[in-house]
């Protein structure tokens, strides 16, 4: 029977043993890397794993703040990720909107193509960026990024906020106009506060792919105007990886999306699956 | 009332706010307009690239046109063919390996448990990390010299190996990465498509007298096969959007054991700087993604309502 397997407590031993230490192997990598950040040199070179017993530094942490260009990344950082996830949020919920609420000529074909260029990878954007980057001499400006990383968030914020948008019954809105609201009104007293978890969601992951992004950063940014993940990859040397130092960076670039995970884990699994489930 | 019920059903309700306003195309405008020139406009361009000779650091106006040419050339170019292959190779054991335990986990943090949200906050914390971070974090792990892998290994007597150095166990490493990040991708699709399920239907399975194990495979997983293969073809398409982690962890060495298709184009592109030849395999990139994607479409678009077509 399902029931006694689950609740003998072998049965509840077993589930909780599988459980942790499938967490414990989730988070060690994560762990070794906070650890490694704090670790002096000596203890990073050292062959023996040490996770927690050694006297933590804070010298990683001072080079990379004060002798790198980490200001300049973590502000060009700041910058994509913010404005597109502006961007994103802002026209993916308007043609969302539309999609869910309205009938129009080609509004399948809309969808469809929509959920087509959700699709396109990175790599294959990377040519013909490049070569855009160079025709109009835009090498130096990071509007180029936040361009595509608009473009490249938008099929999954229309997906993700269409899904939100479908929830909502349209009664209400009719009550709403029916009372003599005028559609912002409308939108911002009615709409809004009920898509909050929606646009919630939408703005982490497009953030979080803004922030993460790599192959076209390198590419298409120049020294003054690299993110962090490229200014991190930057520590890579032919002489070898400063591994304390190069820790310190991931740790800080890492801390953003984990705090988003902390604070709204919840609406994440309900976000991630709002098109898969109705699907 | 009469004149509200004249309207056809359609199951896309007419908007008061926007039916009565704005017309929609008016909504869809900008989102569409940034598609076109982000993504649309730049694959056009790759399929017109693809007939050019152009190099790096020379005009792209200037670039010979070389026909089919580039075409050509990559069906018998072996990189593309071993890049292919690494791709194909690297997809099949990250994914069924990561369904298998996406589903497994899903399935253990299915029940209200005590503690099932600090769990489940923690498996999807992968997903959240930099590709670039991770690379970084298991390129250390994997370090032949301090790496903690090898000295673990060593309690079980097994020599240090130079893992990124040989082109099999640079291979298994690139699949461990991958199956770190991504199985929680799995996980959390499968865990709300279980906590979706009717819950009568689940009772009536176990008053049947249905045991645990036929439960789960004759009941539940069937009741989820849709979401599972959404979640499969979602993985797929990311298998060749990767490249991240290669590019950090081996530059898609030692040889070519690691260099994944979009790694591929990218060195070609920029490395070996064929602009022209690099678009030519990211139009057989296009192609092999679009057939992808064009099975999802018909597995459902959530967006399309059946009552449109």
């Amino acid at each position: 029977m399902a029931g006694k397997r689950i609740n003998s407590p072998w049965g509840v031993v077993g589930h909780y043993a599988a459980l942790i230490v499938l967490a414990l192997i989730t988070l060690a990598p994560i762990w070794v890397m906070i650890a490694t950040g704090f670790k002096p040199d000596v203890v990073v070179q050292s062959r023996d794993p040490v996770w927690f017993f050694f006297v933590p530094t804070l010298d990683n942490y001072e080079f990379i703040l004060t002798r790198g260009r980490f200001d300049t990344y973590l502000v060009n950082s700041i910058i994509v990720g913010t404005l597109s996830t502006v961007f994103t949020l802002t026209f993916g919920g308007l043609c969302a909107y539309a999609l869910a609420r309205t009938e129009f000529h080609g509004r399948v074909f809309v969808a469809n193509t929509t959920l087509l260029v959700r699709m396109v990878p990175p790599a294959v954007l990377a040519v013909p960026a490049f070569a855009m980057v160079i025709q109009f001499n835009l090498d130096n400006d990071l509007a180029v990024l936040v361009f595509f990383y608009t473009a490249l968030n938008l099929p999954f914020a229309i997906w993700l906020l269409f899904g939100f948008y479908k929830q909502i019954p349209v009664e209400l809105e009719e009550a709403a106009i029916v009372d003599g609201a005028t559609p912002l009104q409308v939108f911002y007293k009615v709409l809004l506060p009920l898509m909050t978890s929606g646009y919630a969601v939408a703005g982490i992951f497009t953030f979080r792919i803004a922030w993460n992004e790599f192959i076209l950063a390198l590419l298409l940014t120049s020294r003054s105007t690299r993110t962090l993940p490229v200014g991190a990859a930057g520590f890579i040397t032919d002489t070898g990886v400063e591994w304390g130092r190069i820790m310190a960076m991931g740790t800080l670039i890492v801390i953003p999306p984990l705090l988003f995970t902390f604070f709204a884990a919840r609406q994440i699994i309900a976000g991630m699956t709002a098109g898969a489930v109705k699907g | 009332m009469s004149d509200v019920t004249i309207h056809a059903p359609t199951s896309a309700k007419p908007s008061p706010f926007s039916a009565r306003s704005l017309s929609p195309y008016f909504f869809i405008l900008p989102a569409v307009a940034v598609m076109f020139a982000g993504l649309v406009y730049p694959v056009i361009q790759s399929f017109y690239l693809a007939f050019f000779d152009w190099r790096i650091g020379t005009d792209m106006d200037d670039a010979p046109f070389v026909g089919m040419e580039n075409f050509v050339r990559m069906l018998t170019d072996e990189g593309v063919r071993e890049s292919l292959w690494v791709t194909m190779r690297f997809g099949f054991w990250t994914i069924t390996i990561e369904m298998f335990l996406g589903v497994s986990l899903a399935l253990l943090l299915e029940k209200p448990i005590r503690g099932a949200s600090i769990f489940r906050t923690i498996f999807i914390l992968p997903l959240m990390v930099s590709p670039v971070v991770v690379g970084l974090i298991w390129r250390y792990l994997f370090d032949a010299r301090i790496g903690w892998i090898n000295y673990y290994l060593g309690y079980l007597g097994i020599e240090p190996q130079v893992w990124l150095g040989d082109a099999d166990l640079a291979f298994f490493a690139m699949v461990f990465t991958d199956i770190w990040q991504w199985t929680p991708f799995i996980f959390i699709i499968v865990i709300a498509g279980l906590q979706a399920l009717p819950s009568e239907v689940m009772e009536a399975s176990k008053i049947d007298g249905a045991n645990w194990w036929q439960h789960i495979l004759f009941v539940k997983l069937p009741m989820i096969k849709s979401i599972l293969i959404i979640a499969l073809l979602l993985r797929l398409i990311d298998v060749f959007r990767a490249l991240e982690v290669m590019f950090i962890m081996t530059g898609g060495g030692p040889g070519r054991a690691t260099e994944v298709l979009s790694l591929h184009i990218y060195n070609r592109a920029f490395t070996t700087q064929q602009l022209g030849y690099a678009s030519a395999i990211a139009v057989l990139l296009i192609v092999i993604v679009s057939l992808l994607s064009l099975a999802i479409l018909k597995m459902g678009n959530p967006m399309k309502d059946k009552a449109d077509i």
